[in-house]
């Protein structure tokens, strides 16, 4: 029979039903059940297996607090696990399964772990499977690993899409009950700027779950008329599926909408959930309150559920566990269960209370002064034992229980910035401390006051109060009339007698003696209580079990609970897929790219592309034939070498320095000097960290009296041209000059060769001399070219050819080195890339990125008198210490190796001919290494005690760890023209 | 005459324009950029010899001016953005030059920068998924500068609630055009 156990009413649309399997059986349901409701609805109470001892269970709530209905939801790449089926709305096609069983539900071979839960309590991991010690890496370890784990995931690549957003408001409200509405109300009509968040797909909170009446007509109604009020104002946003994940510095708050989750497939460009930075100047926690069970011998069958969530799924789900329950309560409130469903048309057995002076609320049976004390029905709930008040047993037969400890407020959010709750003895139950995050106000049941009418005059009043600090005005408004009954609770937290195990956390498989465990074992605290036993640690964060450990342990301890305290509440408050958390940062946009202004030329050349920080540069162009990267490397090099070569060298940091004191900022930033700089010159810098170790170096122009452009290095730039920025506003506030970066701005080219002169007067414009007598090495000029185009002309080398810089705005860059290509065709130009750039410097011996690694310093780099002792500079001072100028300091050399057939690498050690191969006698180490074409031999360079006195040694290069022994021999770091004669030609 | 063709920062002979439901993201190439930053001491002569080469005041904190063709941008203390018209004032930052002499540091920006506006009743909804700027209520002729996508860049509002220009680095034009136009269809 279609859905055996469906009821009347409820906010489902019986005019459309939808079909849905779980563990490969079909089903159907209608739209606003939950995967949990449908599955009642259809008779179904076995939902999943626990964690460790693979019990059967059923569904516990009908809410985001569920322990034990996890299921893997959908199938394919969109499949996820630990999908908890009270908040997974029912969609036509829905494929949902199980997790944590083999091979079925009903029969779980892994449930004999129950049999051996003695072996299994909490700490079992320090106490068993340590003998013999050599079985734990290779046995026992990967059987607990495999073992554990709920959900499995696809391992296909997630085909959904994530969105960031960012939102601003005057006041979040967190929550659409009776409390979030009244403050929504009351602020949107003042005019606020409201944002109303929803962890529900419907608004309204527990009155959805309540058959009470507000005003005149029911609590929906109310909700709807409210809804209607707050959907239309402008100032207002309504985010129904958004949870509230958490509560950041200065009023910032992390929110997930569900935006496509209820759907079979998201639409076309739409994201399946949003991550939300929602800016509130003020927030209200409306987030209600949270049942707590009470715990018996076995209280974990399918079946056994929390009493309040038992009449949700009657009220708003049309959906009963079964056609006969009973209650298990401590307070007034767990009755209106039995009111409920009787209403419904369920048979209720009876109700049981703990208090003997219980009041009869419902028209059933009222057991007062009783006890649930064990259950049967090892699928499914059959059969509940108590004990009664005169000391008898008595046997109930029903399919469901609905257990009520009493409530606790939803305080989580108020401790994210490690605020602390306090213990409320009226009610049983720890309410907002007052040291919440700044900005932050409560009202409602997660405050701790549980009516309907204390949760809308509080929600009005703190909504008025917090718009009162930002200056608003908000009126008072109308109130409606609404049920007001007061608490009426005996703190009872767990049955003491049974042998049998009595579950506090149903996901970790947490029970009451494992409590006793660790007060027996010294866990006293509850911190050690939460990590020794894991509850409170599984996905569902211990909501509907911390309190009853805590309880218990603090009966044990002899302390009261407030005493115990309770853990700290963290962010996110219901778990968040990484996906949401990663956005659109993923795959080919995880970072940004930054092409170069002849990218689009380079890859119709079909160069092969390197990342380089968040930059694509070309890293070699192979040409027709070549098969191998060092056939293409080895030709770019010979070609520059031998004629010209073209390199794209945009991506090097440039700042603009000007000023009437610009030449002596840069006295304070570079080691060498450059207040005297001749303008129409250009000088290689080198900049000091504080601390005398080298931080970065580049070659800074003077196009005038007051104006300097300095290049950084590619990888440098950012952080150079921040700590500039540093320097000026915190250590030279006084001085003239203004930064300002402009590496973007210009397209930059290095043409370099001994044809390179030839080329570029070919576009360089007449008007212009480059010739050697006119613009010598290290010259740097505006001009024009192509026929007037302002460009900047630099004669700097970094391959030590003949070679210059040429820079012009950025949208002709693709056009320059077109046409630079082209009249360069009679000289044989070669493009090249950064692979060959890269062997020629190492090549001259010029140190790069490797060898400014954040540990050498000038000295080592060989430019120990460039720090200039005539003038202050950022780093003089300390490069001076002792440490740094021992007497076998470190020098940059090079290296070849003694066999042809051999190769310098980089990253391996020296060792002195002789000397054991330890650290004790570490020389230093290569820093770079490359084949040259020109020298015909693999060659590298790098650091070695006292090098320049060791030319023409022969040392041991290793690398122990990946079995590099080679004899290399030491020699001058500047293998081609070591005197420097192509840079002048 | 120059001999260079220039290109657009998304690599086109001309401007790229996307069409979404309820918004146009429209690349703008045609605006020559030049960064004025007063010298220390020279504010009040930075601020006179500007009104008297742009015709108008330079803005203050958060906020531009203009003339509907010629604007300038507050970007930071003392430091401002002039914005003009590429094809007459090619050589904008020449021409701040010669107007400011050593007033003021003035540099070329033009190509510094990629300009993408958002015109239409959808703009806040698409921008509200770029970025944390207050842009549901950024007022008309303010500025900001923004986070989008990783990407330093920024916000305009050139006429509130209907037409934004973004700024982001040149050479991130593709990644900064991808993330608008992926916002604006999830938005949209």
């Amino acid at each position: 029979m279609a859905q055996p156990n469906r009821l009347p009413g409820g906010q489902i649309d019986r005019s459309r039903t939808l079909s849905f399997t779980f563990d490969g059986r079909s089903y159907q349901g209608h739209p606003g059940d939950t995967l949990a409701s449908a599955l009642l609805a259809n008779g179904v109470r076995l939902m999943g297996r626990s964690f460790k001892y693979h019990r059967p269970r059923g569904v516990l709530s009908s809410g985001s607090e569920e322990p034990n209905a996890l299921v893997e939801l959908r199938s394919g790449a969109r499949r996820e696990p630990n999908t908890r089926a009270t908040t997974a709305e029912l969609f036509d096609g829905l494929m949902a399964n199980s997790q944590n069983r083999w091979p079925s539900l009903k029969f779980d071979a892994m449930a004999i772990n129950d049999r051996f839960s003695t072996f299994l309590t909490a700490g079992f991991y320090y106490k068993t499977f340590m003998w013999p010690a050599a079985f734990w890496e290779k046995i026992y370890e990967p059987i607990i690993r495999k073992a554990a784990g709920l959900g499995s995931l696809s391992l296909q690549e997630d085909p959904d899409s994530y969105d960031k957003g960012f939102l601003h408001c005057d006041l979040l409200v967190v929550g659409a009950g009776p409390a979030g509405l009244a403050a929504a109300l009351t602020a949107a009509r003042a005019g606020a700027q409201v944002i109303l968040a929803e962890e529900d797909f419907v608004f309204g909170g527990r009155l959805n779950a309540e058959s009470y009446e507000i005003g005149e007509g029911s609590a929906l109604d109310w909700v709807s008329q409210t809804m209607a009020e707050l959907q239309a104002l402008p100032n207002v946003r309504c985010m129904a599926r958004t949870t509230i994940i958490g509560a950041f510095d200065h009023g910032i708050h992390g929110a997930v909408e569900r935006v496509s989750d209820h759907l079979a497939t998201p639409d076309a460009g739409k994201p399946r959930q949003i991550l939300w930075r929602i800016y509130a100047k003020r927030t209200l926690l409306c987030a209600g309150a949270i049942e707590r069970p009470i715990a018996f011998e076995n209280n974990d069958r399918p079946g056994i559920m929390l009493a309040g969530s038992m009449r949700a799924y009657a009220n708003r789900w049309a959906a009963t566990p079964a056609q006969k329950v009973a209650v298990f309560t401590n307070n007034d409130d767990g009755h209106r269960t039995a009111l409920d469903l009787i209403a419904k048309g369920v048979q209720v057995a009876a109700v049981i209370d703990t208090r003997p002076d219980a009041p009869r609320l419902a028209d059933c049976e009222l057991i007062p002064g009783a006890k649930v004390i064990d259950t049967s029905g090892r699928l499914g709930l059959n059969f509940i034992q108590l004990r009664l008040a005169d000391g008898s047993e008595r046997t109930i037969e029903c399919g469901a229980l609905g257990v009520s400890g009493g409530w606790n407020p939803n305080v989580h959010m108020t401790c994210h910035q490690r605020g602390r709750p306090v213990w409320n003895d009226q009610i049983a139950a720890f309410v907002p401390g007052g040291d919440g995050p700044a900005g932050l106000s409560v009202a409602g049941a997660a405050n701790g006051d549980f009516s309907t009418a204390a949760a809308l005059a509080m929600g009005s009043k703190q909504a008025i109060q917090a718009l009162q600090e930002l200056s608003i005005d908000a009126p008072a408004i109308a109130l409606p009339r609404a049920e007001d009954t007061p608490v009426n609770l005996q703190a009872f937290w767990h049955v003491g007698e049974g042998k049998g195990r009595a579950w506090l956390d149903q996901q970790n498989d947490v029970t009451v003696k494992d409590v006793k465990l660790a007060h027996q074992e010294n866990f006293r605290s509850v911190e050690h209580l939460k990590r020794y036993t894991t509850l409170g640690m599984a996905t569902d964060q211990g909501k509907t079990s911390n309190m009853g450990g805590l309880a218990i342990m603090a009966e044990l301890a002899g302390k009261s609970i407030p005493q115990v305290g309770t853990t700290i509440f963290r962010p996110p408050y219901t778990p968040v897929a990484m996906g949401t958390l990663g956005g659109r940062s993923r795959g080919g946009d995880f970072h940004p790219t930054r092409k170069t202004p002849s990218h689009i030329w380079a890859a119709e050349q079909g160069a092969v592309f390197v990342e380089v920080g968040n930059w694509l540069r070309a890293q070699w162009f192979p040409q027709q034939g070549e098969t191998h990267w060092r056939q293409s490397v080895d030709r770019e090099v010979r070609a520059t070498r031998g004629s010209v070569g073209i390199c794209d060298v945009t991506t090097l940091g440039k700042i603009d320095v000007q000023g009437a004191d610009a030449a002596d900022f840069l006295n304070r930033v570079y080691a060498n000097a450059f207040a005297k700089l001749p303008v129409g010159k250009t000088r290689y810098g080198l900049m000091l960290r504080e601390d005398g170790i080298a931080m970065d170096d580049g070659t800074t122009a003077r196009l005038a009296e007051d104006h300097f452009v300095m290049t950084t290095t590619t990888a440098n730039a950012v952080t150079v041209y921040r700590h500039m920025e540093f320097v000026h506003q915190c250590l030279c506030p006084d001085m003239d000059v203004q930064l300002i970066s402009t590496t973007e701005a210009w397209a930059q080219y290095a043409v370099a060769g001994p044809n390179s002169r030839a080329l570029l007067q070919k576009i360089v414009d007449p008007a212009f001399d480059i010739s050697n007598e006119a613009f010598p090495f290290m010259g740097c000029a505006e001009i024009t070219v192509c026929g007037g185009l302002r460009a900047r002309l630099f004669r700097i080398s970094f391959s030590g050819e003949l070679a210059f810089e040429i820079a012009v705005p950025t949208r002709y860059g693709d056009a320059l080195i077109r046409a630079l290509m082209q009249a360069g065709e009679e000289f044989d130009v070669v493009p090249y890339g950064t692979e060959a750039l890269g062997v020629m410097r190492i090549e001259k011996g010029h140190a790069a990125g490797n060898e400014l690694n954040g540990t050498t310093t000038a000295l080592n780099l060989g430019m120990g008198r460039m720090v200039s002792k005539k003038k202050d500079c950022i780093g003089n001072t300390l490069s001076e210490r002792a440490g740094l100028n021992p007497v076998d300091a470190l020098a940059l050399v090079g290296f070849k190796p003694l066999s042809s057939t051999d190769k310098v690498t980089a990253g391996g050690h020296l060792i002195t001919a002789g000397d054991a191969v330890d650290a004790a006698h570490d020389q230093g180490y290569v820093t770079s290494a490359c084949y040259s074409p020109i020298l015909n031999s693999s060659i590298g360079i790098g650091f070695l005690k006292n090098g320049s006195a060791r030319l023409g040694e022969t040392l041991l290069l290793t690398s122990p760890l990946t079995g590099l022994d080679v004899q290399v021999q030491v020699v001058s770091a500047h293998f081609v023209d070591p005197e420097g004669d192509r840079l002048r030609d | 005459m120059i001999n260079l063709t220039a290109v657009t920062a998304l690599g086109g002979p001309s401007a790229r324009v996307d069409h979404f439901n309820g918004v146009t993201v429209t690349e703008c190439p045609d605006w020559a950029l030049a960064s004025v930053t007063a010298r220390r001491g020279q504010s009040g002569q930075t601020a006179d010899k500007a009104q008297a080469m742009l015709g108008f005041a330079l803005p203050d904190i958060g906020l531009s001016t203009g003339d509907g063709s010629l604007s300038a941008f507050w970007i930071g203390p003392e430091q401002w953005m002039i914005e003009a018209p590429h094809s007459s004032h090619e050589d904008l930052a020449a021409q701040l030059k010669t107007a400011l002499g050593d007033s003021a540091s003035i540099t070329e920006q033009t190509d510094g920068w990629v300009r993408f506006d958002l015109t239409g009743p959808g703009c806040t909804s698409v921008l509200e998924r770029l970025s944390n700027a207050n842009t549901a209520t950024m007022k008309s002729a303010s500025i900001t500068r923004t986070g989008i996508h990783h990407l330093g860049c920024l916000l305009s509002c050139r006429s509130s609630g209907d037409h934004y220009s973004i700024w982001g680095p040149r050479s991130a034009a593709q990644t900064l055009h991808h993330a608008i136009d992926t916002a604006a269809k999830s938005a949209l």
